[in-house]
């Protein structure tokens, strides 16, 4: 779609810049985040992340700017009603209509949408209900699903909407393990495939690390940081890696496979990396690793017969303390300044090997994990994907 | 003897006017209620209120009121030429307006609660879904408020059926034209012709048990649905 007359900032972009109050306290907010990918908004409960989407939505009234593309949906003379933004908006709670059943309630918005073709929207259709399983489904009353099926009968319903951006609340926090489990990997499958946006909610670190491209980071109602997920986990600046639990979050490609020891092995930022799994998955496609700071030890030689597989020569960036024993070492890869991680050691460690920024150290790392299945690439919702992206360019 | 006609009348001029009364109170009612329900203006209880007063007040009281505002000096004077009359006590669409506002409360109350309990989220999740403000009232408020509608609509027939101090005042006594079931009666007993008495207090009575039956099934079966 070509720029609109007038239409201020890039084309590619997300451009929030809200300010307004929850109850006493105020909130001021303004990100720019790509279009593209997904954008975890990220921060403790209460810290306005909730009423951030909703003013972005237009459910909420704050003042300000709401950019998406070259699509303005608020400054200072527009505001576009809620049913005008083309949205797709997951509450956290399903929220489907009782009175509608599965089909209906998927074609509420499908219907008000304004498709090409009759043909096209059931093929759509079809694809979405085959996609996330909703067949069986069709013909029941929404009181009749299980938490997990509600979730996925209203995840269905914004992606029939034909959204220019998803706006996801915290889609997983009303669901028990089982059903978050359940819903999880199609939430990834979307990531890998679809080319509409998502801003999505969470304050559950483990949903962002599977999940998010980028972190919008809130607190107070204020954006503390907006960055790539990487960066910001290993930003010694931010409050993220001195979370009990932490882990950093890396993307790798695969580049071999060891069948015998049934170990694949990832190449990150030129380093191998061997992990447990994915084994057949196709050389070159990418995967995201987690190594949680606690399993990462240093030395400063290159260690030689350790029982721990991998270690990478890294470079400090920087040694804060943390609580009263332990210290954060801030890393990044010898080549490659932008793949970063974090190791938690003791402070003792760290003065007796006088661990400073700018040393070069090796990272033993005792465990690596596969976040998650797979990263952006093609994937079985493509044809779907393409065509819920090309209607939400032109479509209107 | 009696005629059967003198006994069919008020039953039939009975059944009018709750029709008539309980067809337009749903009409004008409901954007009232609506009103009441979403409304965040504070002087918006005021208004609930007065909408509330004839369940307190003496139907003689609202009677005489009515009857002042529906007389030549009133409504009635302003309006009734319009319909060829000059007044509108002791007529039928005098009654009409008084068991509207008499009917009131078990109309819109009923409606207004269906409303405020759907909550904000369903509307919420409709506009996110390109309803606009008057597709997501029709598609998604107005079939979530059935229940409401149903008991909304029942109590206001029921309660404009057995409705008499406000059509004694107003109405008076008119065969065939203000002369409704209760004040039949009425007459009935004043006139000791208990048989006739009996046979329509009976009918009244058979006729509120299955209502207010009827109205108790209709509000558990809506019930199952909220679960979500």
């Amino acid at each position: 779609m070509p720029p609109r007359a007038g239409a201020a900032g890039d084309d590619n972009s997300i451009a929030v810049d809200l300010t307004g109050s929850l109850g006493r306290f105020r909130l001021a907010m303004s990100f720019t985040v790509p279009l593209s990918g997904v954008t975890a908004i990220f921060g403790p409960s209460g810290s306005g992340k909730t009423s951030l989407l909703r003013a972005i939505a237009g459910l909420h009234r704050m003042e300000g700017l709401v950019r998406i593309g070259a699509e303005v949906w608020q400054d200072a003379g527009t505001f576009l009603p809620v049913h005008r933004r083309r949205i797709g908006y997951v509450f956290q709670e399903p929220s489907l209509f009782p009175h509608l059943s599965v089909r209906q309630n998927l074609l509420y918005g499908a219907s008000r949408s304004g498709r090409a073709t009759d043909a096209a929207a059931a093929r759509l259709f079809d694809e979405c209900a085959d996609f996330l399983k909703l067949g069986p489904l069709l013909d029941r009353m929404p009181s009749h699903l299980s938490g997990g099926e509600r979730q996925r009968v209203s995840l269905g319903r914004a992606l029939l909407s034909l959204p220019r951006l998803l706006l996801m609340d915290e889609p997983l926090s009303s669901l028990d393990r089982t059903a978050k489990g359940e819903i999880l990997p199609y939430l990834e499958t979307l990531h890998a495939t679809l080319a509409i946006p998502i801003l999505y909610v969470s304050h559950d670190m483990a949903e962002v690390e599977r999940l998010a491209d980028r972190i919008v980071l809130i607190e107070s109602g204020m954006v503390l940081a907006s960055a790539p997920l990487n960066e910001a986990l290993t930003d010694p600046r931010l409050p993220l890696a001195r979370q009990p639990g932490f882990a950093s979050v890396l993307t790798a490609i695969i580049s071999g496979c060891h069948m015998e020891d049934g170990l694949v092995e990832l190449d990150l930022g030129g380093q191998p990396l061997l992990v447990a799994g994915s084994i057949g998955d196709p050389a070159g496609s990418l995967r995201r690793v987690r190594i949680a700071a606690g399993d990462v030890s240093l030395s400063t030689g290159k260690p030689e017969n350790s029982t721990i597989l991998n270690s990478l020569a890294v470079r400090i960036d920087a040694v804060e303390p943390l609580g009263e024993t332990e210290a954060l070492c801030f890393l990044s890869l010898r080549e490659r300044a932008d793949l970063r991680l974090v190791a938690r050691i003791t402070r003792r460690s760290a003065r007796r090997l006088d661990l400073k920024p700018g040393m070069g150290v090796f990272a033993q790392v005792k465990t690596v994990s596969l976040a998650s299945g797979a990263e952006p690439q093609q994937g079985g919702l493509q044809p779907t994907a393409d065509r819920l992206a090309s209607g939400a360019r032109n479509g209107g | 003897m009696l005629q059967s006609g003198e006994i069919i009348a008020p039953i039939i001029l009975t059944l009018e006017l709750a029709a008539t009364t309980t067809l337009l109170l749903l009409l004008l009612g409901t954007p009232l209620a609506w009103w009441l329900a979403r409304s965040r203006a504070r002087w918006k209880e005021v208004v609930g209120t007065i909408v509330a007063l004839p369940l307190v007040l003496p139907p003689t009281v609202l009677g005489f009121y009515l009857l002042i505002a529906l007389g030549p000096s009133g409504l009635g004077g302003l309006f009734g030429p319009l319909f060829g009359l000059r007044t509108f006590a002791f007529t039928f669409e005098g009654l009409v307006v008084g068991s509207m506002v008499y009917s009131m409360p078990f109309v819109i109350q009923p409606i207004r609660n269906a409303f405020e309990a759907m909550g904000d989220r369903p509307l919420e999740v409709a506009a996110t879904l390109r309803a606009s403000p008057f597709d997501r009232f029709l598609t998604v408020a107005l079939p979530l408020a059935r229940p409401g509608f149903v008991s909304g609509a029942v109590l206001g027939f029921a309660h404009t059926v057995g409705e008499f101090g406000v059509v004694l005042m107003i109405g008076g006594n008119i065969q065939g034209e203000t002369k409704v079931l209760s004040v039949a009666i009425y007459d009935y007993v004043e006139t000791l012709q208990w048989r006739e008495a009996h046979l329509l207090a009976g009918g009244m009575l058979v006729f509120a048990f299955l209502i207010i039956f009827a109205t108790t099934m209709v509000e558990r079966r809506s019930r199952r649905w909220r679960v979500s």
